[in-house]
């Protein structure tokens, strides 16, 4: 007679009940998959708002005959600012020599001046987690501060809409993410809790002989993690199933579209493994409560 | 071993279970619990395993208010209890032996020690060489056997038995009665519910007649009333 241990209890119902336990799965797999993907493309549409924001670039511009020692000690100044990733600055010349490249349709224009009426300029990076418009204002604020600087421009507008994109897309993200798990928590809920109900009688039999909770729950509890590590397995496969198929389809080469990293990977299995663990749990403690 | 006092139970839903019920059952006694369906023998045995907590009264049992145990000293009663009930209730995907030794499992016993102790609880029911069947494969009588030795097999001061011949025949309920019988002669108490009046009047155990929730005999009142 081999002695029953509550992992081997819980490793003998995936046996004695194998369509039951897949369908538990499963249901953990396919719930966790439409959660992943929402994640997924959630996590793409951030980066690609972060790419947007790295153009987010503060611009001062400097009156004409300001001297070099002036220049250089702003240089230094600016850079210590805590805001600033990076910081160049511009002469005149190179002002023009960049508008005669890049702005073609003036190239005509530009390239018959006598007298530059293009100003030197800084041009500021700020680190990401100042790439907003409250950050850049303030930046703005500062720069106007030195006597030489004619003008600052960050283009408010369009930070401002940056923005808002950002907390809409944190917002809309976050309120049908957690929708999204509700539902998943519900459907896994119900389909361990069936699991349970099936067990019912084996509960009430064990109450009878003197079974503590705690011992009753063991077995379920590892039986519900273990579940859960194979349902969060089967969705983090089905979303890179699902985000190698659409990268082959629109032809990224892997540099636009982004999968999860380690980090949101274990975060995807810890929320798997704790749905299976508390859904086991409530489940026991009802069915211990009603028996 | 066993004390109602003017014990009551109301169940959730209104219905009354038993009503101001006293009797006193002493160490190694054997009692018939009779009475129709729903007389009130099923509250009884609910409340001294602990199922059920009387709504008025107070019911001991091995030295446990019932209607003070928590949550924690429940599964110790239970552990100096052994129950066996009409529909047997074995885990059919555990073989005979497994059945049993599940009782020991559940209280921690040593593992050592369980195949000994299933052996000499499934010998003491006359089962031993169906160890490695499963309740499937065996007859009704042999199924409450197996349970009975289940119930056994933590050695228990009392024995609850809730109808426990009820879906047996005449041969299989006399073997069952006999072993019961056999138990009690060990000086366990045994706790019988039974229908079956033809059982109760071959014998001169005590029998505590039940009707609509109240005691309306009880053959060894006075033994109740001496004992301390």
């Amino acid at each position: 007679m081999r002695h029953r241990t509550p992992l081997r209890e819980a490793l003998l119902v995936f046996q004695r009940t194998p369509l039951l336990s897949s369908l538990s799965i499963a249901s953990i797999g396919f719930s966790l998959f439409t959660i992943g993907l929402f994640f997924l493309v959630a996590l793409n549409f951030r980066r690609a708002l972060d790419v947007l924001a790295e153009r987010v670039e503060v611009v001062a511009f400097v009156l004409r005959g300001t001297p070099t020692e002036a220049i250089s000690q702003a240089t230094q100044d600016i850079t210590a600012f805590p805001e600033v990733l990076e910081l160049r600055f511009v002469t005149e010349e190179q002002a023009l020599a960049r508008a005669r490249r890049e702005l073609v349709e003036f190239r005509e224009a530009y390239r018959d001046l006598e007298v530059n009426p293009l100003p030197a300029s800084f041009e500021i990076r700020l680190k990401p987690q100042f790439r907003n418009a409250k950050q850049a204002q303030a930046v703005a604020e500062r720069l106007r501060g030195f006597p030489f600087i004619e003008d600052v421009r960050y283009g408010r507008d369009w930070v401002e809409r940056l923005d808002k994109l950002r907390t809409m897309a944190a917002v809309v993200g976050l309120v049908i993410g957690l929708a999204f798990a509700a539902v998943a928590i519900v459907i896994i809920g119900v389909t361990i809790r069936i699991t349970v109900l099936q067990r019912a009688k084996e509960i009430s039999i064990m109450r009878l002989v003197g079974a503590t909770n705690n011992y009753i729950r063991g077995p379920f509890l590892i039986e519900g993690a273990i579940k859960g590590i194979l349902g969060g397995v089967l969705a983090i496969v089905m979303c890179w199933v699902t985000f190698y198929v659409f990268r082959q389809t629109t032809g990224d080469t892997g540099a636009t579209l982004v999968f999860f990293g380690t980090l949101q990977m274990t975060v995807m299995m810890l929320f798997a493994i704790g749905i299976g663990l508390g859904g086991s749990l409530v489940s026991v403690d009802r069915q211990l409560r009603s028996v | 071993m066993i004390r109602f006092n003017h014990v009551s139970l109301t169940y959730g839903n209104g219905v009354s279970g038993l009503k101001d019920a006293s009797f006193h059952i002493p160490r190694g006694q054997f009692v018939f619990l009779t009475g129709h369906s729903g007389a009130g023998k099923s509250s009884i045995l609910s409340m001294i395993i602990a199922d059920q907590k009387p709504t008025e009264g107070e019911v001991k049992v091995s030295g446990y208010q019932i209607s003070k145990l928590t949550a924690r000293e429940i599964p110790r009663l239970r552990r100096r209890l052994g129950v066996v009930f009409q529909d047997f209730r074995l885990l059919e995907y555990r073989t005979v032996e497994e059945n049993v030794a599940f009782a020991l499992e559940v209280t921690g016993a040593r593992h050592e020690s369980i195949p000994n102790r299933v052996m000499r609880a499934l010998t003491q029911v006359g089962l031993a060489s169906k160890a490695r069947g499963y309740p499937k494969e065996l007859s009704g009588g042999e199924q409450q056997r197996v349970a009975i030795a289940r119930a056994l097999v933590n050695d228990p001061h009392i024995l609850i038995a809730d109808e426990p011949t009820g879906n047996l025949d005449e041969r299989a309920t006399r073997g069952i009665f006999q072993l019961l019988r056999e138990i009690n002669a060990g000086g366990t108490v045994v706790v019988m519910a039974t229908h079956n009046m033809e059982l109760v009047r071959d014998t001169g155990y005590r029998t505590i007649e039940l009707k609509g929730g109240r005691i309306v005999y009880d053959s060894g009142v006075d033994d109740a009333e001496a004992a301390p």
